[in-house]
This record gives C-alpha cells, structure tokens and sequence, in this order.
C-alpha cells in the first residue's frame, strides 16, 4: 500500500514535469484556440483598459507607490500603458510613448518598488478576474522592461 | 547603520519566489541549499529568517532548528542547530551548521540567465562517538563548499510558473556530517549533484521534487536523498512544507523513509 501510494505519487509528480503540457493540454486546448496570443486570450482591449484601470486604483491607494504619480499626467500613462500592453501581448496596436528608460529617468526607482508595483499589477490583473495562468503569460511579457526602469 | 520601522517587513520579492530553508539553515528547498536567498529582501533590504523542521523516519527523527540573515538579496548568514534521535540506541547526534551563501549574479525570477550564488556550510559534531565508532576519519567537524544555479520560467508550464535548481557540493560529510566526515572507503572532498524542480500551482501552492547526491565515505551504504514537497505560502512572513522523504539507507538501517514537516517564519 504504501510502496503503491508512493508509485502513484511518483508518476504524477513525473507526468507533471515531463509530461506536464500534454497534462494541462486537454485545458488548454478547451479553452478554444491555444495558438492565440495573450491579447486574445486575454479578450482584447476592453480587458486590458480593465486591468489598467484598475492599476492606476491600486497606485492611488498605495502611499509608498503613489507619490511617483503623483505630478504624472494619469490621462497619457492611461493611454501609454494601455498601447503598451496591447503591444507586448500581441495585440493590434503600436506603442507611441516614450522608452521605458525616459520614463523612469532620474526617478531612482528601487528593486524593492519595482517588485511592488508587480503585485499592484497582478491586483489589477486579478480584481480584472484574469486567470492566474494567463497572469503569469502577461508577466512573462514585461519583465524585459524591468532592466530599464529600476536604477535610473 | 539601519533603523527597523515598527511593521519593519522585508517585502520586495514577489510571493512565492523566495524559496525556503533547508535542512542545513540554507535557503533553498528542504534538502538542497538553492542559489536564493532566504526571506523577501530585495537589493535595500534586509529579512530575518526562522524555520523549525522535522524529519520522522522509520529508525530515526530530525529535528532542525535554524535561523538566517540575507542581507540586500546578496549575503545570507545562517545557523541551524539539528538534533538527530537514535531511538535504538537511546542516543541523540547534535550538529550545528554555520552557513554562508553569496549570489554571485542573476535575478531568480528576471534575469534571462539562472541565478547563480555560491556557499559554504562549517559544519560541527558536538559528540563524535558514534561517528567514530562507524568509522569516520572526522568525528568533529568539516566543511562543505557548493555552487547553485535556480531559475523561476513565467507561464511555461500551461500557465504555471516552473522553478528548477542545479546545486554541486563538494563534501566528506556522512549523512550530511552526522557521521563524521570521510571514512574507510573515501578520505577525500567529492563533488555530489543536487537538483530541484517545482511547479507554482498559485502564488500561494508550490509542488516539487528534490535529490541528493551523497557519497559513501564509511562503507555502510549511504544513499542518495529524495523527496516530494508540498509548500503552502500564505504571506511573505509564513510557510509551511510537507514532504514525502526517502533517505535511503542511515548507519545500517534500510529503507528509511517519512515525512517532512517544516514551519518558516520570515521578516
């Protein structure tokens, strides 16, 4: 019995790691088209003009935060983030903002507020009712903005 | 100098991504020291970190008690006290780890490339008499010295986050040092390859595996250590981890398999 629980945990732990796509495939696949990217699946503009509305919350009711907003013009980084995160995830769109190092020129922004600000995002994501999957795809995205933003 | 403010918490990792401690006080998993650094630090930061862990095996019980510092995401200072109980022989083995770890390059969640710290772990019998009486060339302390690479993938597993760990040690220890150090069969370091990989369920589920390379310095046939692992991360102050472990052959005794017990507090 036990040496049978132990097998039975072993090949799960296995199929997970090893065959853990074809695992979660069946989901994946189920949930329509598993070829469509992250905007798609994310359900296009509405969804992310959810989720960015829901950031900019977030950064209000967050004091160690809201201070680097607070002289920021919030119409434009509404309309910057949003163009931004349609483009990293694929969608339609073409971003028209400036870099992520002029923006974040001479802000001094730390490792730690950066991190923070994730959470603030994935908040946004979740209150946007976002899978946690498809969180961590549209994470995977921005990361490579995170060299340019901190320390500069 | 730094000053603590009143609800002083260490935050500024994401939740899920700081790992653990392992049964050495390292952070890592439960029985392999990791490249990450215990506790939620980030690069102005600095987190205090306590875990109590408990190993019921078959013939014996570990029981580990441990504490570290990590320092701006870039040196941990650890100690861990572990009490290892003979039943049979109405004895207990008592060892302390002094452990040191630095990262050397890399963010384990966003840089492209795995990040990469080396360790070393001192390593003190308080009684050898038992390592001596099974041959230990060591009865008092030794040291290990380890190089480990982790890497958290975003979204690669249908979604999930993935984390993997290479770690190479080089030892003499017997069952981690408990034994002594070197023996009859083996005086000198050798390099033993550990691994990890887990899956983040949530921010808050992690579920993993881990090995243990070990070396077989005394002749008694000691074996490689492996386990499953359960992680249940409410906050960035407190874990809990379950394990399924299998650590082989111990002095002797075969098959000596059990649960894992682990309670991590982390400011």
């Amino acid at each position: 019995m036990h040496y049978q629980l132990r097998l039975l945990m072993i090949i799960g732990i296995i199929s997970i790691f090893l065959g853990g796509c074809s695992l979660f495939a069946t989901s994946s696949a189920s949930s329509s088209n598993s070829s469509a990217s992250i905007y798609e699946q994310l359900g296009g503009a509405n969804k992310i003009e959810e989720i960015v509305d829901n950031f900019i919350t977030e950064i209000e009711f967050n004091p160690e935060i809201f201070p680097y907003f607070e002289k920021s013009d919030v119409s434009r980084f509404r309309e910057k983030l949003i163009e931004h995160l349609c483009m990293l995830s694929n969608g339609p769109c073409e971003y028209t903002g400036d870099t992520m190092v002029q923006v974040h020129g001479g802000m001094g922004i730390t490792e730690r507020e950066f991190n923070l600000t994730v959470d603030l995002f994935i908040n946004a994501m979740t209150k946007a009712n976002v899978s946690h999957s498809l969180q961590n795809k549209v994470i995977a995205t921005m990361t490579h903005t995170r060299e340019d933003i901190i320390y500069q | 100098m730094f000053i603590l403010p009143a609800a002083y918490c260490a935050d500024g990792k994401l939740i899920g991504t700081a790992g653990l401690m392992q049964v050495e006080g390292a952070g890592g998993g439960g029985i392999v020291p990791w490249a990450t650094l215990a506790g939620y630090d980030s690069q102005d930061e600095v987190s205090f970190n306590a875990v109590s862990t408990r190993v019921e095996l078959d013939d014996y019980r570990l029981s580990v008690l441990a504490a570290s510092i990590s320092i701006y995401d870039r040196l941990e200072i650890s100690i861990a006290q572990q009490l290892f109980d003979v039943p049979s022989l109405s004895t207990q083995i008592e060892q302390q780890v002094v452990g040191l770890k630095y990262r050397l390059f890399g963010d384990v969640v966003y840089s492209n490339y795995p990040q990469v710290s080396v360790g070393w772990q001192h390593k003190t019998l308080k009684d050898g008499a038992i390592a001596s009486a099974l041959g230990a060339e060591d009865n008092q302390s030794g040291n290990d010295i380890y190089v480990a690479a982790t890497k958290v993938h975003l979204g690669v597993l249908a979604g999930f986050n993935a984390v993997w760990n290479v770690t190479a040690r080089a030892t003499k220890a017997n069952q981690m040092g408990l034994l002594g150090f070197g023996g009859d069969n083996n005086t000198s370091y050798q390099i033993m390859l550990e691994g990890s990989a887990g899956i983040l369920l949530s921010r808050h589920i992690a579920l993993g595996v881990e090995f243990r390379q070990k070396p077989n310095n005394l002749g008694l046939g000691e074996e490689h250590w492996r386990d499953l692992f359960v992680s249940y991360i409410p906050s960035k102050s407190f874990s809990m981890t379950l394990a399924w472990t299998d650590l082989g052959s111990i002095a002797g005794a075969p098959d000596q398999k059990g649960f894992y017990l682990s309670l991590q507090g982390s400011l």
